[in-house]
């Protein structure tokens, strides 16, 4: 049990080597979730002076970016970290080594963790010393909130890494643009109710659906959508287990064809 | 239940391997290879490229799976028992990098935890000592020359003293002074440790001076196989690259 906590360090300390050892990308982890924090903070405070909406609850749309982020980035960090591997050719040192593809998957998350804490979390605190942004006290269920934004983006994320082990970095496009491919539909920005209704249905299972929805429930009406919380759960869970499952079957599919050693370009 | 078997160090034979087929949809990479490799010896394997060398070193490594036949690793099979197997063995190669911003030290702590070495920052102080790395700890790999690279790539492979070693051409592109080096390097390692190399190269003279056994590979199978002097003799040769020649040419390998 040592052994295994032990390998999943050593991965991760593999990043925290990699951000000492590279300043440009710590601010690049910083740099887009604070512009995108501020240019929606300005243009919420553009709209406030003509809109009733934006000035009875205000921060809403600092609130959409911020959870947006926390997505975006939960994906990019599983991505990214196990780029990275790609990048370095170090993927054939890692196959080789005692780490289990389970391990590597919990390493990611984690990973992808500590760059999400750092990238939003630095929006966040920017957010409320800037533009006195404060979300609805609502104690953990705001959190649970943020804790299932960010096992969507994680169940993406290695969705995307099963394809990075199958096709090599040719599938890199995906880790950056996956995500923006559901952005119309979860309703990040507005209700899905003003989507066609021939599109809703397409909404109701993506978990991001339910959060958006409920942090705009929050800030609009000032109740705690539980009901929403809970839906988010339960395809949340479904999607994790198709994430972690996929990339399991895409490494041993690697290790009947070979892949591990060779994946590149 | 959980089935635990203990690595068996009592057998002579740490590497065997029994009609191993290997195909990728129709192409037979590896067809009804057959060998053994007694603990302490250096195997070579041969071949041109496209062999089937590396897809043999992947399958002993337990990172491609035979498509059939039996692979066993210090008396376990190397599926079934490859999380047991992974601590004992280590692989080389300059094909496969370190990551190349991150310190030799870094990359080296961080392997080391991977391969739960105990007292680690010992252990990596002697191989420092050992592959004269020292002075390169606190510098990038991506800014190291291709010998200092090879060194600190073998020190990661010994970091969990392997009871089998993997070298993938171990001295590609490195010039003779360095290569001579690694090599009375592995040589004395081997005495030491009674380590087991598998080694894949394609330079004759250091396969004749590091292997105790030969195989030759081609179109996947096993053409020919003895010690070295062996069969430079058999072939009437007078080295190694002879041999390799009179097969090439004869379009066996």
């Amino acid at each position: 049990m040592v052994l295994f906590f032990r390998r999943i360090y050593a991965m991760i300390l593999r990043h925290v080597y990699l951000f000492m050892c590279s300043w440009p990308r710590v601010l690049e982890l910083i740099y887009w979730p604070f512009l995108n924090m501020v240019l929606w903070a300005y243009m919420s405070k553009f709209l406030s002076e003509y809109s009733n909406i934006f000035l009875m609850a205000s921060g809403v749309l600092i609130a959409c970016v911020i959870m947006w982020d926390t997505l975006f980035r939960g994906q990019l960090g599983v991505t990214l970290s196990f780029i990275e591997e790609l990048w370095s050719r170090n993927l054939g040192n890692i196959a080789v080594s005692p780490l289990k593809p389970i391990e590597l998957v919990l390493s990611l998350i984690v990973a992808s963790f500590l760059r999400t804490l750092v990238g939003v979390g630095g929006a966040g605190i920017a957010a409320y010393f800037l533009f006195d942004f404060h979300l609805p006290l609502f104690g953990i269920g705001f959190i649970l909130f943020f804790i299932n934004l960010l096992i969507m983006g994680w169940a993406l994320g290695l969705a995307i890494c099963a394809l990075l082990i199958r096709f090599g970095l040719s599938a890199e496009t995906f880790a950056w643009a996956a995500l923006f491919f559901i952005q119309p539909l979860c309703g990040v920005f507005y209700p899905v109710s003003v989507l066609p209704e021939w599109l809703q249905p397409f909404s109701l299972i993506i978990p991001a659906t339910y959060i958006f929805e409920g942090m705009r429930l929050a800030f609009f009406d000032g109740v705690f959508g539980i009901d929403l919380l809970l839906k988010a759960c339960l395809i949340n869970i479904i999607y994790i287990f198709v994430g972690v499952s996929l990339l399991l079957f895409s490494y041993s599919h690697a290790k009947r064809n070979g892949l591990l050693l060779g994946n590149g370009e | 239940m959980k089935v635990t078997q203990n690595i068996n160090l009592s057998s002579n034979i740490d590497v065997s391997v029994k009609n191993v087929y290997k195909n990728f949809g129709d192409i037979k990479a590896v067809f009804d290879i057959s060998f053994s490799v007694e603990k302490s010896k250096t195997l070579g394997l041969l071949g041109s490229n496209g062999a089937g060398k590396t897809t043999t070193i992947m399958m002993l490594m337990g990172i491609l799976k035979a498509t059939s036949g039996e692979i066993k690793i210090l008396d376990q099979d190397v599926y079934k028992y490859r999380n047991k197997i992974a601590k004992e063995i280590n692989f080389s190669s300059p094909f496969v990098e370190l990551p190349h911003r991150l310190t030799v030290l870094q990359n080296l702590n961080v392997f080391g935890h991977l391969y739960g070495v105990k007292s680690l920052a010992d252990k990596i102080h002697k191989l420092s000592m050992d592959l004269d790395i020292l002075d390169l700890l606190k510098r990038r790999v991506g800014k190291l020359s291709a010998g200092q690279k090879t060194r600190v790539s073998l020190a990661k492979s010994l970091i969990n003293d392997p009871k089998i070693l993997f070298l993938d051409e171990p001295t590609a592109s490195l010039d003779p002074d360095h290569a001579d080096w690694i090599r009375t390097y592995l040589e004395q390692y081997q005495d030491r440790t009674g380590a087991t190399f598998i080694l894949a190269s394609h330079n004759m003279p250091e396969v004749e001076r590091l292997c105790h056994n030969v195989i030759m590979m081609g179109r996947g199978k096993v053409i020919e196989s003895g010690t070295p002097k062996n069969l430079i003799s058999r072939y009437k040769s007078t080295d190694l690259e002879e041999v390799f020649l009179q097969l090439a040419r004869n379009d066996k390998v």
